[in-house]
């Protein structure tokens, strides 16, 4: 019966056509898009040398934002390792990209501590930590979560829960996208790549 | 009975009690039990860091992993990483089972042992020692290699 395939053949076809339409003009991203849905980046901080900057001192570069902290030994270097590898694979035009590292734990997290910490990663990951307030408006502003757990042990060594996210800004520092740990070197590379070249 | 005769026989005893406890005391390895790849992220300012390794059984009985220590550090925990809902969450965990003729794997992003306190400063290159204890009373003593932060693996 192929004469009541063909309206299905018309339908595929023309389906076709737009995705490919739609395709030249937005990238194909394979982080999740947030464009509009997330505000422009903004903050007033410390760097982890103790300067004070604000995201006006990272325009021209493509920013990823994350929170985390020091004392924590497994998730945060897993994400930073990532990145780190990403950079390294990115080569010069990575040049052109900033990982903010915030830290959600300003107490234990001081300048010195954030310092050797970042740079035993990455020369192009900063440490970013502020008054209680700026931190935590920092956080509200991008729906990020986090929480100091109870002391597990008698030295009063605590865990801080925290959201995972990674976000993505264009060099004028407009949220792009959304990455998670568990998005691939692969597919950070692949949309780094993109944003770095517009 | 003379008072030396006492004497030698009372540290006859003593000696033979103490050859009993260290007998009892020394423990034994766990049985079929295999511990490959084990190594530390390093990290800087003496932070918590994470050891991983694979634990293999090759026997036909479940191994339960209960605690583990290490004389570098202050102290050892097993632990669980978590991803949920978006929010990463560490929590202690009581024990790991390695299945008969299985394997577990400590790896980050989730089972991994929490190392705090070193007792002097370790670096990459080191090898930190770290005894493994599991249910039946057995322990095993697994060399880490300490790994620069930045590493994606052993």
């Amino acid at each position: 019966m192929p004469f009541r395939r063909s309206p299905v053949r018309w339908l595929f076809a023309a389906l076709a056509i737009a995705l490919l339409a739609s395709c030249a003009a937005h990238p194909q991203w394979q982080l999740d898009d947030v464009q509009g849905h997330l505000p422009d980046l903004e903050f007033s901080m410390n760097n982890d040398l103790g300067q004070p900057v604000t995201a006006a001192t990272y325009r021209g570069k493509v920013v990823l934002l994350y929170f985390g902290y020091t004392n924590c030994p497994d998730v945060c270097p897993l994400t930073l390792v990532h990145l780190h590898t990403v950079l390294m694979k990115m080569g010069k035009a990575a040049d052109d990209v900033r990982v903010l590292f915030v830290t959600v734990d300003p107490a234990r997290d001081t300048v010195p501590v954030l310092h050797q910490y970042v740079t035993a990663f990455d020369p192009r990951i900063v440490g970013l930590t502020g008054t209680r307030d700026a931190i935590a408006q920092l956080a509200k502003r991008y729906r990020a979560f986090y929480k100091p757990e109870t002391p597990n042990d008698k030295a009063g060594d605590y865990e801080v829960t925290h959201s995972s996210a990674i976000y993505v800004f264009d060099r004028e520092g407009h949220a792009r996208l959304l990455a998670t740990p568990g998005s691939s070197n692969d597919e950070i590379l692949h949309d780094l790549g993109i944003l770095v070249h517009q | 009975m003379t008072r030396a005769m006492t004497n030698l026989i009372r540290v006859a005893a003593c000696a033979s009690l103490l050859a009993a406890l260290a007998v009892n005391a020394a423990p034994s390895a766990p049985a079929n039990i295999r511990v490959e790849h084990a190594w530390i992220r390093w990290l800087p300012a003496n932070l918590p860091a994470a050891g991983y390794a694979t634990i293999v059984n090759d026997g036909d009985n479940v191994q339960r992993l209960t605690d583990a220590g290490s004389a570098d550090y202050g102290s050892a925990m097993l632990h669980h990483s978590r991803l949920a809902q978006g929010d990463s969450t560490m929590e202690m965990v009581d024990h790991l089972d390695i299945p008969a003729h299985g394997s577990v794997q400590l790896a980050p992003g989730g089972y991994h042992l929490m190392l705090m306190h070193a007792k002097h400063p370790v670096k990459p290159g080191d090898k930190v020692p770290v005894t493994l204890r599991f249910a039946d009373g057995s322990t095993l003593q697994v060399d880490f290699s300490v790994r620069p932060a930045n590493a994606s693996g052993p």
